[in-house]
């Protein structure tokens, strides 16, 4: 009874624990472990798909049941003879009962449980109603076999043993050949190899260990002993004397790949830093002020936008660069420096009415005694900002009279109170684009492609001539690209003032004047686009006038030219004509075209009508169609060519100079011409002698025949590598030692008397090791 | 009178020291060398005829056993050993330099199937007929004492092939099944069957250790993982398999020796047909070896030659035989790629050399560098008509060329059936089958 009951519950499990496979191939082995006939089954051959044998499960399955059956109707007929026998024992009265005896396999089941009779059968229901009634049944099973009562649903049958041996199968197999696959690479790699090297992890030549030698070694004397004790004590090794476990990890730390690279990098950093210290020494060196000057400015500049990142990013350091500047300005406000108090300032201003160096000095250090105490606010500013402000206070009030009236008149060449230079430059460029248009429409249709060169260089000329003025009435002063850029700047702004300044009358004048600038400058890129156009024209045109006077010249052509076109032509003056005639020479050449081949038309088609008159003449025809040529005479020729080239010729081997005298203009005697001069024996008669109508070749060499590769070999793809391939010579009698060795050099190479062991797993790791590394050095670069 | 006498400097041909490279009197430019190409065509010429007349490859025979050789062995640490196994269950261990039986035990009952060096060398198995695998030590016994194996494990039925495990402790035995061995036990760890009633032939991948082939009666092959409970796939063929064997340089390859006269080169993870198909013997090949650097392989067949093939070749570039050699039931290709050994139906055991003209022995550099050159040259005009003719030419006996004749008169016979079938019937419904795919009946998941 409680066998069945625990069965009951692992069936309750299993509806519970639906799909997951352990239980359920728990169920397939405890089906497979009932019948024990399934399992003779195995020993079938398989085919394709090994599911055949499933069905011959099912199929005995299916037998036991069908025998459960009549089992039951056997008990039963069973049960009614006994009734029977009873009822008629009970008619005769009383009679002794005899024991009879009877099998208690027949009354009990394998499962304990009495199947006799309907009634005595155990139903599900039953069971559950006396576990509901027992106490100590927990809840929890309870809730389960109820939910197992209210489940209709079946567990599904469990794959046969063969399906799910295939699909083991299966798997193993995707698992082995995935595994297989990692040799892939390797196995390509040493495909493609120019040369293998077997073994492919030599021993290291050089004397063994002897620990290696000798196997079984053991210390003996007390020395040994003592020795090997120390060598254990101290974790150095014994049997294998290579490396200390210290030094194994540090070769399993870094390759020899990797150290290279380090050491590499290493050498690069040492490089770059020797390379800035001495460029740092160099300019440290560097006596030009202006030099400094500028690289002061770039200076500053870099500080300033690292001040502003700062102040962004980090507040307190940017404080602490305040208070550094605010320290400088107390200190420059204090001291005397830069004041022109010293000495030096006393000497150089005496020296300044007559100096301008001094001046400009003087004026210097005021300068930056200026920015140095200038409060910090200002120092926040832009750096064009800041110069604007220098620039603002140059007037007198910080600078010596004498400095500033020198500033005005002179050295500063955009104080001088004249017009900015671009209006300037602007009106000169205008006037000229005047007069050079006005030039232009002058000779325009004598020179087209010049004018713009000569624009140009009219252009440049004033340009120089301005610039000389400049420099003539400048000083000397050395003009900086920053100081062009400053001027830009200032004239600009002048320009702006200017303008602000200027009345509504002048704008528009301005204005009318900049309208005419860009009309006149259309005008002049008009002309000059027709000009590139005629430009193109006439170079064609050139060409057809020539077609047009070689067309008149042939009377042919002259004869072909459309009457259309004649007419209209005629009545045109000499200059109106050639614009015209440039456009319609298209025209021309098209006709010209059209004539000749209405002439190649015309000829066939006389001999058509002739056809048409006697069409059987075939004979009469082709004499027709090839009148002009003379293919019999044309052969004879080629084949006297063939004779000729076939026939030895006199090789003249004379050597001037050899046993007479040499030089210029000196000839080799005729009895040495003739001495040397070698006739060679005449060649067998030509195979076409005999044959008036055939050339027969005697290039063809039949002996080399043989030799001769008739048809592409295999791995070549086509003629000319192959045949390349075969020019290419491997002896050293051509090539040079090093380019022999490495021709020459064999595909597998073994070392003598080595063991070649299969390529084992760490081939594997190297090759990973390699590609990543080759991957480092990638991304390094 | 000024005389003029002929002087030479020695700074113009004497190196400086003896380091440096020669000087070289001679100009490279190709213009002066217009007849570079047909000069070394004669070279390669002669380098062939050269080879020719030096292919020599029979070196020793080794005579000793009192049956026909069974099996071959290889030693795993020493070149100069080799062990055989003969019919009437002798085991012999060789000295291959003095070419001369070192030991001699009787192993078995009957044949010795098979015979294997434990990776190690210190130690080989053996299996028999008796149904017996026996471990022996491989040196041998002391003066007095008993030749005895270290082990012997009785099984229940035949084990007719062997195998041992690249690094582990463990073997491979077939017989009615695959079983797996450890050293340590008396029964297989595990045991492999699928339906088949015999094996011929157990090997293991040497690369990928944990793996298996072998050849069944049922003319399949079947694969394995040692770890997995399961085989993993099976290949029938048309005809039976006699061995497998293993590329040791590209793992996943296996040629195998078939009995319709063809070794078939399978990539074991596309077994639906051979990569390539090795055809020119003209009976049943029984069994096959590959060379150590797994560029080339040997076979031996009952048609008693032996073949070399290159591992991509379809047809062999050497045939090794001699009057005396009956059928070659094994073959071996040592270790330093050297030397191949092949024991006979007729006792002996033969050792060849793998490449016929190759002049043993250590070479001096110019002599190194003559054959390095000579081979190129032959490379460069094998294709050559005179050329190849003398290189691709060898002595065949004539029962062996006469069959080989016949073969290929009966193979275009049944190419131009094929093809005369093909253009009687419908577009299509006579496809054509490649050599490769007809000999794969079907493969078993």
């Amino acid at each position: 009874m409680w066998v069945e009951f625990g069965w009951l519950f692992s069936m309750a499990k299993v509806s519970k624990k639906k799909g997951s496979k352990k239980r359920s191939k728990q169920g397939s082995e405890a089906t497979e472990s009932s019948g024990t006939k399934p399992e003779s089954s195995e020993v079938k051959p398989p085919v394709v798909y090994d599911d055949s044998d499933d069905d011959e499960v099912y199929g005995l399955n299916g037998a036991g049941e069908e025998e459960v059956s009549s089992e039951e109707d056997e008990e039963e007929n069973e049960r009614k003879h006994q009734k029977l026998l009873e009822a008629i024992s009970a008619l005769g009265g009383k009679k002794k009962s005899l024991g009879e005896r009877s099998e208690a396999a027949t009354h009990m089941s394998e499962f304990t449980v009495s199947a006799e009779g309907e009634a005595d059968r155990v139903q599900l229901s039953d069971l559950i109603g006396t576990v509901e009634t027992t106490p100590a049944v927990s809840a929890k099973s309870r809730k389960q076999l109820k939910d197992l009562q209210r489940s209709r649903r079946t567990v599904k049958c469990p794959l046969s043993k063969q399906e799910t041996q295939r699909i083991q199968r299966d798997l193993a197999f995707q698992k082995a050949a995935s595994e297989v696959s990692r040799w892939n690479s390797i196995i390509t790699q040493n495909r493609r190899a120019e040369q293998l090297l077997f073994p492919l992890n030599p021993e290291p030549s050089g004397p063994r260990p002897m620990e290696r030698v000798v196997t079984g070694w053991k210390a003996h004397t007390p020395l040994e002993q003592e020795i090997f004790a120390l060598l254990s004590a101290n974790k150095q090794p014994v049997h294998d004397p290579v490396l200390t476990p210290a030094e194994e990890a540090s070769v399993r730390a870094m390759s020899l790949e990797e150290a290279k690279i380090r050491r590499a990098e290493l050498q690069k950093a040492r490089a770059l830093q020797s390379y800035y210290e001495s460029k740092a020494h160099r300019e440290k060196k560097i006596k030009s002020k202006k030099y400094h000057r500028v690289q002061n400015k770039a200076k500053r500049k870099d500080h300033l936008k690292n001040f502003e990142e700062m102040v962004k990013t980090d507040p307190e350091a940017a404080l602490e660069e305040l208070r550094k500047l605010e320290l400088a300005r107390m200190q420059e406000r204090m001291s005397l420096k830069h004041q022109n108090s010293g000495k030096w300032a006393k000497s150089r201003a005496i020296m300044a009415k007559y100096d301008e160096g001094a001046r400009k000095a003087m004026q210097q250090q005021l300068e930056v005694n200026k920015e140095l105490t200038q409060k910090l606010v200002t120092s926040l500013k832009s750096e064009e900002e800041e110069e604007e402000d220098e620039e603002g206070a140059e007037d007198g009030e910080l600078l010596p009279d004498f400095v500033n009236v020198a500033e005005q008149d002179v050295s500063n060449p955009w104080m001088r109170g004249k017009l900015p230079k671009e209006p300037t430059e602007r009106k000169t460029s205008s006037t000229e684009g005047v007069t050079v248009v006005a030039a232009e429409e002058e000779e325009e249709e004598e020179e087209e492609e010049p004018e713009e060169e000569v624009l140009l260089r009219e252009l440049d000329s004033r340009r120089k001539r301005r610039e000389a003025q400049e420099s003539d009435t400048a000083a000397v002063v050395p003009v900086d690209a920053v100081e062009e850029e400053e001027e830009e700047e200032v004239t600009e702004e002048q320009s702006l003032e200017k303008e602000a300044e200027a009345s509504d009358e002048e704008e528009d004048g301005l204005s009318e004047f900049t309208r005419i600038f860009r009309g006149l400058t259309k005008d002049q890129k008009a002309p000059e686009a027709d000009f590139n156009e005629a430009s193109t024209q006439l170079e064609e045109g050139l060409i057809r006038i020539r077609s047009v006077e070689d067309a008149e010249g042939l009377p042919e052509e002259d004869a072909a030219e459309p009457p259309q076109a004649a007419p209209s032509e005629h009545p045109l003056s000499s200059e109106q004509q050639v614009g015209p005639s440039r456009k319609r020479k298209k025209g021309i050449e098209l006709m010209e075209v059209l004539t000749k081949e209405m002439k190649a038309i015309k000829v066939p088609l006389a001999p058509t009508i002739m056809d048409s008159e006697d069409q059987l003449d075939q004979r009469g025809l082709i004499k027709e169609a090839f009148a002009g040529d003379d293919v019999i005479s044309d052969f004879i020729r080629e084949k006297r060519k063939h004779e000729e080239a076939g026939k030895p010729k006199v090789v003249d081997l004379t050597l001037p100079g050899w046993g007479e005298w040499g030089g210029l203009g000196l000839k080799p005697t005729n009895r040495k011409r003739r001495r040397f001069r070698t006739k060679a024996p005449p060649p067998p008669p030509r195979r076409d002698q005999r044959l008036p109508s055939v050339i027969i070749s005697e290039k063809r060499n039949g002996a080399i025949g043989p030799h001769q590769v008739s048809s592409l070999p295999f791995p070549f793809e086509d003629h000319a590598q192959f045949e390349s391939c075969m020019r290419a010579p491997l002896g050293r009698t051509w090539n040079t030692e090093r380019t022999v060795k490495k021709v020459t050099k064999p595909r597998v190479l073994t070392r003598l008397g080595a063991i070649i062991e299969p390529m084992a797993e760490e081939e594997l790791l190297k090759d990973q090791k390699k590609s990543s590394w080759t991957d480092s050095k990638k991304t390094h670069r | 009178m000024k005389v003029k006498v002929l002087s030479r400097n020695p700074d113009d041909y004497v190196r400086e020291t003896k380091l440096d490279i020669q000087r070289v009197p001679r100009n490279y430019d190709p213009s002066l060398h217009p007849f570079e190409v047909s000069r070394e065509y004669t070279r390669a010429l002669n380098a062939t005829k050269l080879e020719r007349v030096f292919a020599k490859p029979f070196l020793a025979s080794l005579d000793g056993h009192r049956d026909g050789v069974n099996c071959l062995a290889k030693h795993s640490t020493s070149l100069s050993t080799l062990l055989s196994g003969s019919c009437d269950g002798e085991v012999k261990v060789w000295n291959l330099t003095k070419h001369e039986c070192v030991r001699t035990l009787q192993a078995h009952e009957g044949f010795v199937r098979g015979i294997i060096v434990r990776y190690c060398g210190t130690s080989f198995f053996t299996v028999g007929d008796d149904k017996t695998i026996k471990q022996w030590k491989m040196e041998a016994p002391g003066y007095g004492e008993e030749e005895e194996p270290l082990n012997t494990i009785l099984g229940k039925t035949v084990f007719t092939g062997l195998d041992h495990h690249q690094k582990k402790g463990v073997f491979a035995t077939c017989g009615q099944q695959v079983d797996i061995w450890d050293e340590q036990r008396s029964s297989p760890i595990r045991s492999f069957t699928w339906g088949v009633d015999s094996f011929s032939s157990v090997r293991f991948n040497p690369v990928e250790t944990d793996l298996l082939g072998s050849c069944a009666s049922d003319r399949s092959i079947v694969l394995y993982d040692m770890r997995e409970s399961t085989p993993l796939k099976k290949v029938i063929m048309t005809m039976r398999t006699n061995t497998l064997c293993w590329n040791p340089m590209e793992a996943y390859y296996f040629t195998c020796a078939n009995e319709d006269y063809n070794l078939y080169t399978y990539d074991m993870r596309f077994l639906e047909k051979p990569i390539k198909v090795h055809m020119d013997h003209v009976s049943a090949v029984l069994d096959v070896d590959y060379s150590p650097t797994g560029q080339e392989f040997v076979s031996a067949s009952f048609d008693k030659t032996i073949r070399i093939f290159s591992k991509d070749g379809g047809h062999s570039r050497e045939v090794y035989h001699t009057k005396r050699m009956q059928h070659v039931i094994c073959i071996k290709w040592s270790a330093d790629n050297k030397y191949i050994l092949s024991g006979s139906d007729e006792m002996n055991i033969r050792l060849w050399k793998a490449n016929a003209a190759e002049k043993l022995g250590v070479l001096s550099p110019r002599e190194r560098q003559a054959t390095n050159y000579n081979q190129k040259l032959k490379e460069k005009f094998q294709h050559h008509p005179q050329i190849r003719r003398i290189a691709r030419h060898r002595h065949l006996p004539k029962s062996i060329f006469h069959q080989r004749n016949e073969l290929r008169v009966m193979k275009e016979a049944r190419q131009r059936k094929e093809r005369n079938v093909r253009k009687h019937s419908k577009p299509g419904s006579a496809p054509v089958v490649s050599e490769r795919e007809k000999n794969v009946v079907a493969v078993v998941k």
